[in-house]
């Protein structure tokens, strides 16, 4: 039965020429970033005053900064960090809004009614004014990107999460669970989880380009990876500095990001369509 | 009778949202490793134990949590954010409220403008669904969504600011001359200085919006009534404007409610791109100068502003679907 669910799944997902391409963006970003030592042609930190501000050229694909770094380097480096990024931010996102979801949908009551409005409160908040007042308060780093970051964007899993335990936990097999003396905690986990973890995957894998998306954007401002790690925002702030003399330095790093979200984007809606049935019809 | 009932269900909720929107930014307030007021003063090498006392005194924070936070909500409803730690030491509330203005004229201009655009290109690409327009529409539709808007705004600045010359690139108005323009060159000198940023924060709910409007309209597109009407014999327009479109534009109320954080929240990136000042800009200034009073009475006053607006999306509903309305009758 699971291998017939597999099929359509994955005969759904192949005809899906946009969810294909979104999977095979997302795979090249993640061998790029993983051989990033064996394909950078240069050295990413290596300063060169000999080469400063060069244009794209055979010796340069994406010319070179102000102090004579290779831009293409830089960029290879760089999707190491974005995804590092946006994997471990949408990791304790899901973590946390799966918990909260999860618990939520399952007790109702009060702790439902709590949950929910800290969820609504949150959603309240223009998540970039949040992230920015507590890194205001902590330093920047990418640690602490990543997990404010991540505490910032649970609520949308976690609103998910409790709809679909909602309506799971009233079917028959979390009654026959329950008759056969299961504890809550297993049947919270191994029973109805592992039945809610679709729209789970979909969220998340859109997730990882809004982190990116995030990361990138803290970093332009000067508030997320700090210099001299490469980070594709951080090369958009010497891009916007030296906006007259080399469009280079703003072109690829913002292209990368967009193929980059663009990949995740495709996937997890192309994920969406091949496990939701009723959504494939449009 | 029903709306007004309506109304003061949705404000009596405002209540306990906008107290945990207080009671979050002053946990955050209190994240930082030492205490946020005294930091300042850490700085300084002058300053002895005593000193230090007698400014935390000073700034009440020998007190227990709770009347710290009390008191900060007092001052809050009654608008006194406290002083900027800035050389000028203005009253926070003074500094955000010079700029509001700014900020929210241009999120209702882009907001404008998403609507103008999202709804007839979702419609159409619903109409014409598998149609090379609606293959490019969304083919534009994923590239916006995945756009960074800050390089947008980069890209543009650098078509239209340098390469072409067309438009300025930064601030609100000219720097030269404007005192001595006539009122309609001042109107033009605005305008063409808000061109790029209104656009540049307007891509990611036009992309978003239409993504939406689309599907809203296939969904009632399906819809009986759309049977009903097509077998009736009425003319396909009337079908589409008439009957469908009305039913269709009712979840994208709710959207563009949610969409107002992600509106305000991408002031601070275009703000600070060009030169805006607005209240983006300030909490960006704010957070690299670690001016923390300003910090603070910003973060709450945004999400205040999504209150509202979440509010005005509420009430928009409530006035657009007869459905609520025959609601609050039925329980009042």
């Amino acid at each position: 039965m699971a291998s017939e669910a597999q099929e359509s799944f994955w005969s759904g997902f192949r005809r899906n020429p946009l969810a294909v391409s979104g999977l095979a963006l997302v795979t090249v970003l993640a061998a790029v970033a993983l051989a990033a030592p064996l394909i950078a042609p240069y050295d990413p930190s290596a300063i060169d005053t000999f080469h400063i501000l060069e244009p794209p050229s055979l010796a340069h694909p994406c010319g070179t900064d102000t102090l004579g770094r290779d831009c293409l380097s830089r960029l290879i480096y760089g999707a190491r960090i974005s995804l590092f990024v946006g994997f471990v931010a949408v990791g304790i996102a899901t973590a946390v809004g799966t918990v909260l979801g999860a618990v939520a949908g399952f007790y109702g009551g009060w702790i439902d009614t709590a949950i929910m409005r800290l969820v609504d409160v949150m959603l309240c908040f223009p998540t970039i004014f949040l992230i920015m007042a507590v890194i205001a308060f902590l330093e920047p780093s990418i640690w602490n990107i990543m997990v404010v970051i991540g505490l910032t964007g649970w609520m949308g899993v976690a609103r998910l999460v409790r709809a679909e335990f909602l309506s799971l936990k009233g079917r028959d097999f979390v009654l026959a669970a329950r008759i056969s003396g299961a504890s809550n905690a297993r049947i919270l986990f191994s029973h109805i989880l592992p039945n809610a973890i679709a729209p789970v995957l979909v969220a998340a894998t859109l997730g990882v380009g809004n982190a990116i998306l995030t990361e990138s954007a803290l970093s332009f401002l000067g508030i997320g990876v700090q210099p001299p790690t490469p980070s594709w925002g951080n090369m958009l702030t010497e891009g916007k500095d030296n906006l007259e003399i080399a469009w280079w330095l703003s072109l690829y790093p913002g292209l990368a990001i967009l193929i980059t979200v663009l990949g995740y984007n495709l996937l997890g809606e192309g994920l969406r369509d091949a496990l939701d049935p009723r959504s494939r019809r449009e | 009778m029903g709306f007004l009932l309506f109304l003061a269900k949705r404000l009596l909720v405002l209540i306990p949202t906008f107290i945990g929107i207080t009671l979050i930014s002053f946990v955050v307030m209190h994240l930082a490793p030492g205490e946020p007021m005294t930091i300042q003063a850490d700085f300084n090498p002058k300053m002895t134990p005593e000193m230090r006392e007698r400014l935390r005194a000073q700034y009440g924070l020998d007190k227990p949590l709770m009347v710290q936070y009390a008191t900060w909500l007092k001052g809050l409803v009654r608008l006194d954010l406290g002083r900027s730690f800035s050389a000028d030491r203005r009253p926070v509330w003074d500094k955000i409220k010079e700029r509001l203005p700014v900020t929210i004229l241009i999120n209702l201009l882009s907001m404008g403008l998403i609507f103008a655009v999202a709804i007839p290109l979702g419609v159409r690409s619903a109409v014409k669904r598998g149609s090379a327009f609606d293959h490019m529409s969304t083919v534009l539709v994923f590239v916006g969504y995945a756009a960074p808007s800050f390089w947008v705004a980069l890209l543009l600045m650098l078509l239209f600011g340098v390469k072409l010359g067309w438009l300025p690139i930064s601030g609100l108005h000219s720097m030269m001359g404007y005192g001595e323009m006539a009122g309609w060159e001042k109107a033009l000198d605005w305008a063409r200085h808000l061109v790029l940023p209104v656009l540049v924060s307007s891509i990611g709910g036009l992309a978003g919006l239409s993504r939406y409007m689309r599907s809203s309209m296939l969904e009632v597109l399906r819809q009986d009534y759309i049977t009903t009407a097509r077998a009736k014999g009425l003319p396909e327009k009337k079908v589409i404007y008439r009957h469908a479109l009305r039913n269709a534009l009712l979840p994208v109320i709710t959207i563009l409610g949610l969409s107002v954080p992600a509106l305000i929240g991408g002031s601070v990136i275009f703000e600070s791109i060009f030169a805006i000042p607005g209240i983006g800009q300030l909490m960006w200034k704010s957070v690299m100068a670690r001016d923390y009073p300003v910090l603070m009475g910003n973060l709450v006053i945004v999400s205040v502003l999504t209150l509202l607006g979440n509010l005005l999306a509420d009430i928009g509903y409530a006035l657009a679907d007869p459905r609520i309305r025959a609601q609050g009758e039925e329980g009042g």
